[in-house]
């Protein structure tokens, strides 16, 4: 039990980070531009994909750092190409932009490399065992993707609270108007941010993928998980978005791995009573479940505490 | 008069007060739609197009339903597809029952128990859901939908798992003989209830509630001023929706005779989203439009390529970011000018973007097939010509129509831009534009 405990603690706290590096630029584009990026799942995709192919040619190292530049570029594209010229229309017209885009990349995704999972590898570098606790070998990759999502955590902290950039983007997610009447150039740095964000994203992906499974269809598994996120953490709250994070990380991997039900703990129900959404549920194991467990978390805080945990605004 | 200002044009052409003729005009219109929901069986009696007919009405209904939230009350929805399925199941499970217990309760009335089972969850879950709208509603109902369709995964004895709850249509009660076997008269009940459905919903956008809902969806803030809760009024308008989104998935039930997980996902969710987006959202009509548009698409398409999904993104893209007001919008925009009489110089300026416009659309159909095939090598068929996805030639085509229409049809649409300025121009003058 023991072993579990750490084994799903380490896994969860990791997940969670991941999350973090997505749902981090998207609460923070959310607050700024009001617009809820749909694809900023895809551009995690996107991030894995690229991964993928790069290492291929160049190896992993080189894609590292190359595949979340090219998915930045991407997002700041469709900033200033798509989004810039949508605005006009609302932030509904801004909403859809970004929901068949996420349509559209998922198609060409799946277009390009097929629709099965792609063979993307640990690096031999990484390819060991970092060390063993109680009988089961952690990898030394997942040490390493916690490590990055570590420093990029700090660095993000350092950039925003430090900076005269972090200034300005921390004044802009509550008073972007005010942000332009004191001269700065809104539309740059939303391209910026719109930038940045994406290729956190796309990191994520890069560093997820050979853990996790590069398919063209984890865009729209990850996506609903990333709303809960930034929903539970409270909408534009950076410091929810990663308390956030952590609790949807560790709750998801925990229900994962326990295999307990209520008819394991409490005993079976009397057969003659025949199969009904009692005995459904009365059977249905906690890792199966697993994949609602969002989304019932999310009910609840709606009913419980409508603005998110640490949320300010209603809306 | 301004059916591009006001975002309530929804009603802007038959407001009580006009004119006699208008009031034939717009019975005419409807009694057109009825004329030709009855003969269009007669004159495509295929199989094919009857189920396609067939799918096109339920579509139509679902379609209308996501409007109630979308155009009427501008609350933007992922998870639409959720009272659908649960509309589906209903009916599955209403057909089963009459069947055991031996009721007296014929088919026709099947999608009535559909609507219920929409409308049961809508009453449910819409009160938590419909607390904010905006952003934060796109979200929770997202979040909602993705949990209902993994939870219809779980709840196996309702839900019948992954295949569904299957039922048998002609075991129920006969209704004038029929026995609804033969997609013929699956076809005629569907367009029974998309008749009834269509002027039910139609008639509620006419009713206060209507009304005040559009009233929500334009400024909430100044709704509570007047005395009513805007939280209130969504909750209702989602619970028609829910209602008639039931009935559309009750059809689709008695259409398909089972029900299962799909009718309930994400993709059911957002094809709904794409019809009554294409369509239009400001004008009753749009998403009919879009529904028929998009379904016609969809059974054209998967049978010439395999990538159709991409195509759906790529028109969706473009009318979201063109032409907001949808397929409706762009039509309605021409009117003033018809009645101005000015639409020559307009019409004369799309004829000349035509051609640049098609090659553009070749290229850009040409390099996504290119690249969709790559690897199969199979022929793509464009207008009758062949090309080889591996031969350069192809690309070159592909290259010079992308880069070479494009530009021209950059040009050809400034050109639009400017005879469609004049045009205007010339109809304020007239005053048949503000």
């Amino acid at each position: 039990m023991l072993e579990l405990i750490v084994i799903s603690t380490l896994n969860g706290v990791l997940f969670g980070m991941l999350l973090f590096l997505l749902s981090s630029g998207l609460t923070v584009i959310f607050s700024m531009m009001g617009v809820l990026n749909f694809a900023h799942a895809s551009f995690y995709m996107l991030g894995a994909f690229f991964g993928f192919q790069l290492t291929k040619w160049i190896g992993f190292w080189p894609a590292l750092v190359l595949a979340p530049l090219l998915v930045g570029a991407i997002g700041m594209a469709v900033e200033r190409y798509g989004l810039r010229n949508t605005h006009k229309h609302g932030h509904v017209a801004e909403l859809l932009l970004t929901f068949g885009l996420a349509f559209a990349i998922e198609e060409i995704v799946s277009m390009i490399w097929g629709k099965s999972p792609v063979d993307y590898r640990v690096p031999a570098l990484l390819d060991f065992p970092a060390f063993t606790i109680f009988s089961t070998n952690y990898p030394a990759y997942k040490l390493f993707m916690l490590a990055v999502s570590i420093v990029i955590f700090i660095a993000l902290l350092i950039v925003l609270k430090r900076t005269r950039v972090g200034l300005i983007v921390q004044a802009a997610l509550t008073h972007p108007h005010m942000v332009g009447h004191l001269g700065h150039n809104v539309g740059r740095v939303f391209m910026a941010v719109f930038g940045v964000g994406s290729a956190l994203a796309g990191l994520a992906g890069v560093i997820a993928g050979p853990a996790l499974v590069t398919q063209s269809d984890m865009a729209a598994a990850l996506g609903p998980i990333l709303f809960v996120v930034i929903v539970f953490g409270g909408l534009g709250s950076l410091p929810g978005a990663f308390i956030a994070s952590l609790v949807i990380g560790l709750v998801q991997t925990f229900a994962v791995a326990l295999d307990g039900s209520l008819a394991s703990a409490f005993g079976p129900l009397d057969p003659s009573a025949g199969p009904s959404v009692l005995t459904d549920i009365w059977n249905v194991t906690i890792a199966q479940v697993a994949p609602i467990v969002p989304y019932l978390l999310l009910v609840i805080i709606l009913i419980v505490r409508p603005m998110g945990l640490m949320g300010t605004r209603e809306s | 008069m301004t059916a591009k200002v006001t975002p309530t044009s929804t009603s802007a052409s038959n407001a009580p007060g006009k004119p006699a003729g208008d009031g034939l005009r717009f019975y005419g219109v409807w009694l057109l739609g009825i004329a030709a929901l009855i003969v269009l069986p007669m004159l495509f009696s295929s199989g094919g197009s009857l189920t396609s007919f067939s799918l096109i009405g339920i579509a139509i209904v679902f379609a209308l339903s996501y409007n109630i939230l979308l155009g009427q009350t501008g609350l933007l929805s992922f998870g639409h597809a959720v009272h659908y399925g649960l509309g589906g199941f209903a009916a599955c499970h209403m057909m089963n029952a009459v069947v055991a217990h031996k009721w007296p309760i014929p088919l026709p009335f099947i999608p009535l128990f559909g609507g219920l089972g929409g409308l049961v969850f809508a009453i449910i879950i819409g009160w938590v859901m419909t607390k904010r709208a905006g952003t934060v509603f796109a979200m929770i109902s997202l979040g909602i939908g993705e949990l209902v369709a993994s939870s219809s995964l779980i709840l196996r004895s309702v839900f019948g798992g992954e295949s569904g709850v299957t039922t048998d249509r002609t075991a129920l009660p006969k209704m004038f003989g029929w026995s609804f076997g033969p997609q013929l008269q699956v076809y005629y009940l569907i367009a029974f209830w998309l008749v009834l459905s269509a002027i039910a919903m139609y008639a509620l956008t006419r009713t206060p509630l209507g009304r005040i809902s559009n009233a929500v969806r334009d400024n909430p803030e100044r709704v509570q001023f007047i005395g009513y809760d805007p939280h209130v009024v969504r909750y209702l308008a989602f619970c028609f929706a829910g209602f008639f989104a039931g009935v559309a998935g009750g059809l689709a039930a008695i259409n398909f005779e089972i029900a299962n997980s799909a009718y309930l996902g994400a993709i059911q969710s957002g094809l709904v989203l794409f019809s009554t987006f294409i369509g239009g959202t400001a004008y009753f009509f749009g998403p009919i439009l879009g529904a028929i548009l998009v379904t016609y698409l969809q059974l054209g398409l998967t049978s010439v390529t395999s990538v159709w999904q991409l195509y759906f993104g790529i028109i969706f893209i473009g009318i979201v970011m063109f032409s907001p007001g949808g397929i409706a919008g762009l039509l309605m925009m021409h009117r003033p000018l018809v009645r101005a009489g000015t639409l020559r110089t307009v019409i004369l300026s799309y004829l000349v973007a035509v051609v640049p416009t098609v090659a553009l659309a070749c290229g850009v159909i040409l390099a996504i097939e290119t690249v969709a095939r790559f690897s199969g090598g199979e022929t793509i068929n464009l207008f009758g010509i062949g090309f080889k996805p591996q031969s350069p030639v192809t690309w070159i085509v592909a290259l010079v129509l992308l880069v070479g229409g494009g530009f021209v049809a950059r040009l050809s649409w400034g050109r639009i831009a400017e005879a469609w300025d004049r045009a205007a121009t010339v109809a304020r003058d007239r005053g048949y534009l503000a």
